[in-house]
């Protein structure tokens, strides 16, 4: 739909805007810098916090104006407005004055002093002295649970806490008491925040209320950490992150602006799951089991060489590549092990499975969604998959999508969508129509028009009768079951009614069927000229990546390891006893001689590892993945490289190399796995555009991963030696590992932080993309494989 | 020749003027104490340590020589776990003490800092912590602070009510 721009002047400069936004989102969307707290892009304007007052005038001949609130005001023809009258100056600083007066003396404790919403529109609003001389109100604090702080003094009452937690992500546990001066957020009683989004708090509150439990642990400021541009590992959602790291261990996790995939937001395994990396049990050395003592013993690297030659010149060898390592380590262990020798190291069954994935998203005429455009559907059926439990931002965009309708009955009304409290007021409980047939109770349970909690088999076969309703061919299986024929038929006339209906299935629970019938119904909407999308969610985050390669699955390599002559076995980041029967591991690691394992963790695997070789995890690596939805993205290392950890096809390069088993074979920088990766297999071709490589350069400069107040510089590493050492280099990535670099707006892929002059708090973000809740400035991250169709 | 006889004569004066040479090392000089020499960390009145590992001294150091770490004790206190000067950059310009907002970082009148080996000057906690409060008396952060550590309870501070009573509707 064509959006008629409409002219307004702001300070004197006419501007053409969009008028289905509100006037305080134009205003951000073209840099003005008007201060607000209760606004947020993602949720909307309530008109509580009064701190994003302008002045607007009737007409040019009006000099007086009046002062509105930018936020609650939408944008019409020949609206003249300014942002800078003495006025509003006056009017905001006393505003601000007022938050103020119960602000407790915490900023040098508070942890998010220094990227605190507060502090920045206090400073930009000229509130500089205190006046206030009365006694401040406190409250008590809450427990929370592991990974939220509560500090209620800092409160000031902007709602967003309970509007993101509540309205936003559904949670029901944490709720707004009191009243006048007494107004408190928090839970009925202590304990942990049951939504697998309450992380989020952390970023949307403007203040030190909610605050990262795991980085006080750890405490380092938001300007002394080194930021890497990085993507979520833990569910093939694909959500982009941010990594910070500060001497030699990663602090912490923040949500990366993606337009298309996360936007604002991360759920509480992406944000917290980070503590892994500074694991005692981390991998830290190149470690060979000692024949006497049967013991994996470290050993210097001239021992390394004499036992990787006799463990691999000459031997038969097999390679399991993982669903968790990136397309590089794979590729790197394919190239070695020849690709009839590798394996993928998933059961047959799931196997069998992603491949049936894979002809539905290579062959459906259909598209598979980001998980913006999940947001924009108009009816959603999950089928057979739970996505609070297999991709929590999936689960969470799905209930965007439930509120569609309710926005369009208010635009019917009047109501622009970003007034929220009318929209919620005039919807009360009408939703968009989600159907949610699962084995279990899914924590969207309350969205759904319509529940089936059976077990798959029935569901697949409630598909079947859907798709056959939809292309009005007498369904088989029909007729026996009568109220699932019911619900069938209830559920094809909404997708038939719905514009661009989405189908949501996964591999959750092992069932062909379920897949099928998903992709059947999809086809069937799409017979009948629909613009049907499916999302399939594939179980980890580079499953699909993985599924995109050739090679068997570890039923195969049972097979062949039991019959044949396999020597030597190069397993990567992979515990196979997660993945197959313990008897059947124990068995192969028995007929292998020479079991070589690549991973950061000590698990049951790498603990029968005969050499065991020291992986990097996200935050020390540099890969490509591929999410559920067919995005290939890059996750660039935030720590250089540290004695023997390094990336997993590193260490398969330098094996290549130390052998001599291979002279074609030699990738000496990312960019050369990269080129002999899309040379091999044309389909991952893209990957190469995420960026145009290692050797690019932004107006001449690396990328900063270092923010421009980091400190400590000539001290944190004088306790080893006075002498300061040179900062690391980075062939890889055109990311440097200094605060010198670029320190503008660079490409969506290469965004370390977020930092703006006088918006020091993750509002900066806002900064980073065409207009706040857009797109990333210069396209969001990442490179779709599938092509876009409908 | 007025001239030479005059420079004669102020030099001939010279002689009775007051003596510019110091005697140091064995005469120590009168520094105020502002002075600007060797940096301390100090202790609040209870006797704990004042740095609450803000890293405000940190960010404002223009030649970047101090690196620490903040931790949490028992009582959820916030303290350096570690707190590092490199004096060899060290350029005393005092923006530390400054930026200081508990008065732990101060600039005491030492300056006798020479090492024969240049390892020697970077100052670790141990070598940095006095055992008193240095130039500013009676002030600790955390009276004052909303925050709960140990020192006072929430509502318990000079300028703070009892914490409200959320089941309370009369206010």
């Amino acid at each position: 739909m064509e959006v008629i721009m409409v002219k307004i002047q702001i300070d004197g400069t006419f501007y053409e805007v969009n008028p289905d936004k509100n006037l305080l989102h134009t205003c951000l969307a073209l840099g003005f810098d008007i201060p607000y707290f209760c606004f947020h892009p993602a949720l909307g304007s309530v008109g509580a916090c009064r701190m994003c007052a302008v002045k607007k005038f009737a007409n040019a001949d009006d000099k007086k104006g009046r002062i509105v609130m930018s936020c609650m005001e939408p944008v019409t023809d020949g609206l003249i407005i300014s942002t800078s009258d003495p006025d509003i100056k006056v009017f905001r600083a006393a505003v601000i004055e007022s938050l103020m007066t119960n602000h407790p003396h915490d900023c040098p404790i508070c942890d998010e002093g220094g990227e605190c919403h507060l502090q920045d529109m206090t400073v930009m609003s000229g509130h500089n002295y205190r006046r206030f001389v009365f006694k401040k109100r406190t409250y008590s604090n809450q427990y929370l649970g592991p990974f939220i702080h509560h500090e209620m003094n800092r409160c000031i009452q902007c709602y967003r806490c309970v509007r993101f937690y509540r309205d936003y992500a559904g949670g029901r546990d944490l709720a707004v008491s009191g009243s006048a001066n007494h107004v408190y957020f928090g839970r009925q009683t202590e304990g942990a925040l049951e939504s697998e989004f309450s992380g989020n708090l952390i970023e949307v509150c403007p203040t030190g209320v909610f605050t990262d439990k795991t980085l006080k642990e750890h405490y380092t400021r938001k300007w002394d950490m080194t930021y890497a541009p990085s993507i979520c590992i833990q569910c093939s959602a694909g959500c982009n992150i941010t990594v910070g790291e500060r001497y030699g261990s990663v602090r912490r996790i923040l949500s990366r602006y993606n337009g298309a995939v996360n936007g604002y937001f991360l759920c509480d395994r992406g944000r917290f799951g980070y503590l892994s990396t500074n694991s005692p049990e981390r991998i830290k050395g190149i470690m060979v089991r000692d024949p006497q003592e049967n013991i994996q013993k470290e050993i210097s690297r001239d021992g390394y060489l004499s036992v990787i030659n006799s463990a691999i010149i000459g031997k038969k060898i097999a390679g399991i590549g993982s669903p968790v390592a990136s397309l590089e380590a794979n590729f790197a262990l394919e190239a070695m092990v020849g690709r009839e020798n590798f394996y993928h190291g998933i059961d047959g069954e799931k196997f069998d499975l992603e491949r049936t994935a894979i002809q539905i998203l290579k062959n459906s005429s259909v598209h598979s969604p980001s998980l913006k455009e999940i947001e924009r559907s108009d009816a959603v059926l999950i089928l057979g998959e739970d996505p609070a439990i297999s991709a929590p931002m999936i689960a969470l965009a799905v209930r965007q999508a439930s509120r569609n309708r309710s926005i369009r009955m208010a635009a019917k009304s009047g109501i622009p969508s970003w007034n929220d409290a009318a929209v919620r007021e005039l919807a009360q409980k009408i939703k968009s129509p989600v159907f949610i047939a699962t084995p279990l109770t899914t924590s969207l349970d309350d969205l759904a028009e319509l529940r089936y909690n059976s077990p798959t088999s029935d569901i697949a076969r409630l598909g079947s009768v859907i798709s056959s309703i939809i292309d009005k061919i007498e369904p088989l299986s029909a007729g026996s079951d009568k109220s699932l024929n019911d619900i069938a038929q209830r559920i094809a006339g909404v997708l038939m009614d719905a514009e661009n209906p989405v189908i949501i299935t996964g591999l959750q629970h092992n069932d062909k069927k379920v897949l099928q019938a998903a992709a059947n119904i999809t086809a069937a909407l799409h017979h009948n000229g629909k613009k049907p999308s499916i999302s399939i969610i594939f179980p980890e985050c580079n499953s699909l990546g993985l599924a995109l390669m050739e090679g068997g699955s570890l039923d195969n390599l049972f097979e062949v390891i039991l019959q044949g002559d396999v020597e030597t076995l190069i397993i990567l980041e992979n515990d196979l006893y997660k993945r197959a029967d313990k008897k059947k591991v124990d068995s192969i690691f028995k007929k292998c001689k020479n079991v070589i394992v690549l991973d950061s963790l000590l698990n049951e695997t790498s603990k029968q590892a005969d050499i065991l070789l020291p992986s990097g995890t996200f935050a020390e690596s540099t890969g490509t993945i591929v999410s559920s939805e067919g995005r290939g993205q890059r996750y660039y290392r935030v720590l250089p490289v540290n004695g023997h950890i390094k990336d997993s096809w590193k260490h398969i390069s330098e094996m290549i190399e130390i052998t001599g088993i291979s002279k074609d074979l030699h990738w000496e920088h990312f960019d050369d796995i990269v080129a002999s990766f899309t040379d091999s297999y044309p389909f991952f071709s893209k990957i190469r555009e995420i960026i145009p490589g290692s050797e690019f350069r932004f107006f001449n400069e690396k990328i900063a991963r270092q923010t421009i107040r980091f400190s400590g510089r000539t001290a944190m590493n004088a306790n080893d030696s006075v002498s300061e050492p040179k900062p690391p280099g980075d062939d890889d990535s055109p990311l440097s590992f200094s605060m010198e670099g670029y320190k503008g707006v660079p490409p969506s892929d290469l965004v370390s932080y977020y930092w703006s002059p006088g918006w020091n708090s993750v509002q900066a973000t806002n900064k980073y993309m065409d207009e706040p809740y857009g797109s990333a400035k210069g396209g969001n991250p990442g490179v779709l494989l599938f092509d876009h169709k409908t | 020749m007025i001239s030479i006889l005059r420079s004669i004569w102020f030099t001939f004066l010279h002689a009775f003027h007051k003596r510019e040479t110091q005697g140091y090392p064995e005469k120590k000089p009168y520094l105020p104490p502002r002075y600007r020499g060797r940096i301390i960390l100090s202790r609040d009145p209870d006797g704990k340590e004042r740095c609450v590992a803000c890293n405000l001294c940190a960010a404002a150091c223009p030649v970047d020589c101090i690196a620490l770490q903040a931790a949490n004790d028992y009582n959820e206190r916030r303290y350096p776990l570690f707190f590092r000067i490199n004096f060899s950059r060290c350029i005393f310009c005092g923006f530390c003490e400054e930026a200081c907002p508990t008065y732990a970082i101060q600039l005491i009148p030492d300056f006798e800092m020479g090492e024969y080996d240049r390892q020697n000057m970077v100052y670790e906690k141990e070598n940095l912590l006095i055992s008193g409060e240095g130039k500013y008396h009676g002030y600790n952060f955390y009276k004052v602070a909303g925050v709960d550590m140990g020192v006072k309870g929430i509502g318990k501070g000079e300028n703070e009510e009892p914490p409200v009573d959320l089941k309370d509707l009369i206010h």
